[in-house]
């Protein structure tokens, strides 16, 4: 029994790594421009090539940034389903994201209509503040509404009026903001600077360490809260902890790839039956990866299918995403009878 | 010896209302307190309260000699384990798993649990007789495996105290009796401080060194269970209006049928108690007799019969109770005789037995006891 759970983990992180790798080695050479195995490494290692400008300013920056936001989005998502233990709680579905994307057009109209360029970190303390505050109402139902089925569905309004506020704004901005902020509010990989890069690293990954190192109350916190105050965990910091990092993580994400749907819900599930187990030890890496892979993957498919245009990553992550979660819903359903 | 766990002057309730007020109880190592008396008594309250998931309005409790409130949360983890009534989700858990928190207070940043660590797990899981399903995922097993799968968690947190609410409701009577074994071993071999709820009167009695019967918002009385559990006061206690409860057995028994008796039955040594039942469970009124108040068919027939005619215990009929039992007889106009054996001391109703059938009273039980399928029909 050890063994073959051993076995299967070491099984889930290698397919997992794998894929990572082969969906970075294809999203370089997918584009307008195609470029062989041989090409690519040359790139990769010596910089040189014809088209060494393309990967390295436009690809690589663009794949990083799918590989973090990915996991990140991945990571908020089971924090979410762990704090409500919702197994369909995410940052789109509970209208975290949306929030986020209000705030975020508020604050780069309110900027760029007075000719002040936005900062990186400007932009995720905006994103941050509009989580916070959708993060806020949806904390405020659970505490009236113990049904799993009412948080989401209120989740759902939250999104909605955030959307409305925020196609309200739009409509009234400058028409060279306009362009900029649709495109971005539809959620794209597109675009992202190595700049860009450098500020989601440091936010992701201290992040990614800390929900690593959470991994024991979240374990706990599994079993639900009253044994887990029995066990030690300090449930208050605990609980605010959770909140901060995953609208930390989702604010990131959405103040540099717009909100993108269905990854956060998704992914911890698709991981769950992957490794059969909900250890977060596992859960909290395996998930990273899933999300990196996972968007890599929609990115993919976003920036190929129809080209030269791009399809929003939104609608390719809700393709596969949202199946995922009828599901959830359908096998519960029979567990529950 | 002192208390190893105990309360002073506590308040206890919801949103800074007062439930309970002023609750003084405690409870040595190696003893169980139990916690008896009606739904919505605020048993839970208090136990919750004790466990520190209730804030605390007044008072304070104390385990070995210091107040909870200034204990560090992992300090209170390794001396107090607990077991609730809340459901646990245990997605993708196997038992074992399961099992394996009551070590998280042992285990280092991040929960990784040592080989001695799984020791404790392997042996807790032995103690409770779990060892054919510890690998199964929790969520599939019965409710009774999982009440004692709960109490290994337990054990292997190795504590001091552990508060059990109501952990025998929803089981049935096997796995009742199990989980008290269990616990009651643990105690012992462990020298354990238990403080639980239990809604099993009877149980209770028999396996707690101390009861607090909580009623009405108070600690209405504290004791030993010989002192606790009388007849009368348990039927104060739960308001029972309908029906007795025999502290003795720890038994009930529903309410006696009204109304003149219709049938007249000569019990004696429990061969009367299943005619009683059945006769009250038709609706239909009956007289018994004549009984010791030693006998066994006593306490039954004393709940469920209209009329009882008994002599003192020990003591042997005289002429005047044998008459006013065939007086009885002739009222009800029919005889059941449940007693097959007669000797020196039930000679009294050999003689009713004889004055029924000269009188062709008798009858059999069957003829007033409604049978399933005529039921039915």
């Amino acid at each position: 029994m050890e063994r073959h759970t051993h076995i299967r983990l070491w099984a889930g992180f290698i397919s997992l790594a794998a894929a990572l790798i082969i969906l970075i080695l294809w999203n370089i050479n997918a584009g307008s421009v195609h470029l062989s195995v041989k090409e690519i490494i040359g790139i990769l290692f010596s910089r040189t090539g014809e088209n060494a400008a393309i990967v390295w300013n436009i690809r690589l920056p663009r794949i990083i940034s799918a590989l973090l936001l990915g996991g990140a989005l991945a990571l908020s998502g089971f924090l979410l389903q762990t704090f409500f233990s919702n197994p369909i709680a995410g940052p789109f579905i509970l209208g975290i994201s949306s929030g986020a994307k209000l705030v975020l057009s508020l604050t780069l109209i309110g900027f760029l209509s007075r000719g002040i360029a936005v900062g990186s970190f400007t932009l995720i303390l905006a994103a941050f503040l509009g989580a916070s505050m959708s993060m806020g109402f949806v904390l405020a139902i659970s505490l009236k509404a113990k049904q799993m089925s009412l948080l989401i569905i209120g989740g759902v309004m939250i999104g909605y009026i955030c959307s409305a506020i925020t196609d309200f704004v739009v409509t009234f901005a400058d028409d060279a903001n306009i362009v900029n902020l649709h495109h971005w509010s539809l959620g794209s990989f597109s675009g992202m600077s190595w700049e860009n890069v450098g500020v989601m690293t440091a936010v992701v990954i201290p992040a990614l360490i800390c929900t690593f190192l959470l991994s024991k109350p979240i374990s706990a916190y599994q079993l639900g809260e009253v044994y887990a105050r029995n066990m030690g965990v300090n449930i208050r910091v605990f609980r605010i902890l959770l909140i901060l990092l995953s609208s930390v993580l989702s604010a990131c994400v959405t103040a540099f790839a717009g909100p993108i749907s269905f990854v956060g819900v998704a992914v911890p599930h698709l991981i769950r039956s992957i490794f059969k187990t909900a250890k977060p030890l596992i859960m909290v890496p395996a998930c990273f990866l899933g999300g990196a892979v996972f968007c890599l993957f929609c990115d993919l498919l976003a920036r190929t299918v129809v080209s030269p245009a791009e399809l929003s990553i939104s609608s390719v992550t809700a393709v596969f995403g949202a199946p995922v979660v009828i599901l959830v819903m359908l096998r519960r359903q029979k567990e529950h009878v | 010896m002192a208390y190893y766990i105990s309360t002073e002057h506590l308040t206890v309730g919801y949103d800074g209302v007062p439930l309970i007020e002023n609750i003084e109880i405690g409870v040595r190592r190696g003893e169980i307190l139990t916690l008896i008396g009606p739904n919505g008594s605020g048993k839970s309250t208090i136990l919750k309260s004790m466990i520190r998931q209730l804030r605390l309005l007044a008072g304070t409790v104390v385990i070995d000699g210091r107040s909870i409130a200034q204990m560090t949360e992992r300090e209170l983890s390794r001396k107090l384990a607990i077991v609730m009534t809340e459901r646990i989700r245990a997605e993708l858990m196997s038992c074992r798993d399961v099992v394996a928190t009551g070590r998280y207070p042992y285990t280092g940043r991040l929960g990784i649990l040592s080989q001695a660590d799984w020791q404790k797990v392997d042996e807790a899981i032995r103690m409770v007789h779990a060892e054919d399903y510890a690998e199964s995922p929790f969520q599939r097993i019965s409710d009774g495996q999982r009440q004692r799968l709960l109490l290994a968690r337990a054990i292997c947190q190795e504590p001091e105290v552990v508060v059990l609410d109501e952990p025998t409701s929803f089981l049935d009577i096997r796995h009742k009796l199990e989980l008290l074994e269990v616990l009651k071993t643990m105690v012992r071999s462990r020298h354990m401080a238990v403080v639980m709820s239990l809604h099993e009167l009877d149980l209770a009695q028999k396996v707690s060194d101390q009861v607090v019967c909580v009623a009405d918002h108070r600690v209405d009385r504290c004791g030993t269970p010989e002192e606790i559990f009388q007849d009368d006061y348990i039927r104060t206690l739960y308001g029972i209006e309908q029906g007795s409860y025999n502290a003795l057995f720890g038994s009930l028994e529903m309410r006696a049928v009204p109304g003149t008796p219709k049938v007249f039955v000569i019990g004696g040594g429990g061969s009367g108690i299943p005619v009683y039942r059945a006769l009250q469970r038709n609706g239909i009124s009956f007289a018994a007799g004549i009984l010791q108040e030693n006998d066994l068919d006593w306490p039954v027939a004393k709940a469920l019969a209209s009329e009882l005619v008994t002599v003192p215990a020990y003591q042997l009929p005289e002429g005047s109770v044998i008459e006013k039992a065939k007086a009885l007889i002739r009222e009800c106009g029919s005889v059941i005789v449940c007693t097959r054996s007669f000797g020196a001391v039930n000679e009294a109703n050999l003689k009713l037995r004889d004055y029924a059938e000269a009188g062709g009273l008798i009858r059999e039980a069957d003829v007033y006891i409604r049978k399933e399928k005529g039921a039915d029909a």
